[in-house]
């Protein structure tokens, strides 16, 4: 499965990633033939066979809705870039 | 103070309560070693010196006081660098949270704290956990202390190579497709992947969430046991812990494996399977038919789909979980970004590996319109049929016995060129997540130029008791798990 130098860009855009022209040309390359070898899957016959996304068996795990000690404003901020007046501090999103 | 090598951690407890060393004597001598013989192997990328010496000092004057020495009272140990730890940098191994600093504690180390355990420093392993060599790591290349020239194995890598050379007593360790099982095989040490869901990832960064296991490196299956008694439950901050209650694991240590049934999944024994890691699976086998076990061979037939069926639910699942990582909240931020998109693509390119962004992109690829289908949907009806496989295999014997690596340890930079190689490493060992059943290796055997080669046990889920009785009935009639590099 040959990927385009476009869709490496688009894959590259959709998780937030910038990458050089030189790591385009790498990324082409590496994820074709990773892509190849997982597409051997195509093969398998699930006609008859639901997708399974986790073996706990678990579902809807609920608690009281109460109040419990979280974090302070201080503590939920300690790793913070850039913070303003107890606030995170972002760039802008409009020009 | 002994020699720290000549420890386990049932004769450190004793000293302890015997008087015989102090605790604060027991940690020195630890950070003493550590600063002595780290330098050679590279496992620890923080040791947590002053924090380590303060609970010394605590659990000293407990001794003191007279108070009865907790399960873990005074027994240093070290921590995977995912494992969140409250005021210690903990860092993923990448560069996107080199300086971020938790603060709070993930459960298992609450947990482990709580019965005494003193936390001496975090490991290096694969960035995020992704990878079978610890060569993936944004700080530093760890060597196997067998043999400096080879990799420690991963994604665990520091954990394993620091139990291997006696630097702290055990190892917390997380495994997503083998990243317990493959360094302690290739280091030579004792490692338990549990059951998805025995124990808590609460606080663990994550790489897969449905397939994420917390588990142990440790020296032997009795500390194993030991262990997971205090890490597993039901946690109400982890939803998919089981509510199943936490059995006396050190009954099953007794028990002998007379008469259990072990299965050995043929599907595992492939020709291209290293001559001597074959030899030393055979003697094994063989040693568990002394012991009383029935063998016979079985089929997992979906095995060969197994690695790209992992793989794809994995990075899937990491393309998910790594979108937090924005630049904005905590980890590395572009300090020349001006726009909000450009701070995200900056700070990402920035702060993440290769192989990161190899998963990352791949995952985005699998999960994108048009793509989910044919990759994302098809993975997981994959797994359903792993999952089916080993159901059907567990209905005839109690276990599977199975090789941990087709190779023992490789050179240090022998696959780091070629990611797909490197994904194959893990043949044997991913094929038990998708299933969310537990494993545990064990060495088993030495190459003829003195690597380490393990084997692995593979029960149901909740079986971690049975391997305990495997596991142990083996350890006592070898030596393998007691062997210790030379590194001095």
């Amino acid at each position: 499965m040959e990927l385009t130098i476009e869709e490496v860009k688009h894959v590259a855009r959709l998780g937030r990633i910038g990458l050089t022209e030189k790591e385009l040309e790498k990324f082409q390359n590496q994820l074709s033939s990773i892509l190849d070898f997982v597409s051997q899957l195509q093969k398998v016959d699930t006609a008859k066979t639901k997708p399974l996304s986790q073996t706990t068996g678990l579902k809807n795990v609920w608690r009281e809705d109460v109040v419990t000690p979280s974090l302070s404003q201080d503590e939920a901020l300690q790793n913070a870039p850039e913070k303003f007046k107890g606030y995170f501090k972002t760039k802008a999103t409009l020009k | 103070m002994k020699d720290l090598s000549d420890l386990t951690l049932k004769k450190a407890r004793a000293g302890l309560e015997n008087k015989d060393f102090s605790a604060k004597e027991l940690v020195s001598a630890t950070l003493e070693r550590i600063q002595k013989l780290d330098p050679k192997i590279s496992a620890f990328l923080t040791v947590c010196a002053e924090s380590a010496l303060k609970q010394a000092a605590a659990a000293d004057e407990m001794i003191a006081r007279g108070k009865k020495l907790q399960a873990l009272g005074g027994i240093p140990f070290s921590a995977k660098d995912v494992f969140s730890t409250r005021g210690i940098k903990t860092t993923a191994a990448s560069k996107i949270l080199e300086n971020y600093i938790p603060v709070y504690d993930a459960t298992a180390i609450k947990r482990l704290g709580a019965a005494g355990g003193i936390l001496i420093g975090k490991t290096n392993h694969d960035a995020f956990g992704f990878g079978s060599s610890t060569e993936n790591s944004d700080f530093q290349v760890t060597h196997n202390p067998w043999n400096r020239d080879k990799v420690p194995g991963g994604s665990s890598g520091g954990s394993a190579a620091a139990v291997a050379s006696s630097l702290g007593f055990f190892s917390l360790a997380e495994d997503t497709g083998g990243s317990i099982r493959q360094p302690a095989c290739f280091c030579g040490v004792t490692g338990l992947k549990v059951t998805y869901g025995r124990v808590s990832r609460y606080g663990v960064i994550a790489y897969g969430s449905s397939l994420d296991t917390i588990g142990l490196i440790t020296q032997s299956v009795e500390d194993a046991a030991l262990l997971l008694g205090i890490i597993a439950g039901q946690d109400p901050l982890d939803a998919t812990t089981l509510p199943d209650p936490v059995p006396d694991y050190s009954q099953s240590l007794k028990q002998g494996a007379s008469e259990l049934k072990i299965g050995l999944p043929q599907e595992y024994f492939i020709t291209g399977i290293d001559p001597e890691v074959k030899q030393s699976l055979d003697e094994a086998v063989k040693k568990f038919e002394e012991l009383g076990a029935k063998i016979e061979s079985v089929s997992l037939p979906h095995t060969p789909d197994a690695i790209p069926a992992y793989y794809l639910s994995g990075i899937s699942e990491v393309s998910a979980n790594l979108a937090r990582y924005d630049g904005i909240r905590f980890g590395h931020s572009s300090s020349e970004a001006r726009k909000l998109e450009d701070l995200y693509l900056e700070s990402r390119a920035q702060g993440f590996g290769p192989e990161v962004k190899r998963r990352i992109m791949l995952g985005t690829y699998a999960l994108s319109a048009g793509y989910y289908d044919a990759f994302y949907k098809k993975a997981q009806q994959v797994r359903h049929l792993i999952k089916q496989d080993f159901d059907r295999a567990f209905q005839k014997i109690d276990l599977l016995l199975a090789p941990v690596s087709p190779f023992p340890p490789f050179g240090i930079g022998e696959k780091a060129e070629d990611p797909l190689q490197m994904w194959l490493a893990d043949i044997f060992t991913v094929t038990i997540n998708p299933a969310g059943v537990p494993g545990l290796a064990l060495p088993c055997g030495f190459t003829k130029n003195n690597l380490p080669i393990g084997l692995q046990l593979i029960g149901p889920q909740l079986s971690e008791p049975t391997l305990f009785r495997a596991g142990q009935a083996f350890q006592v009639a070898t030596d393998w798990h007691q062997k210790k590099p030379n590194l001095e």
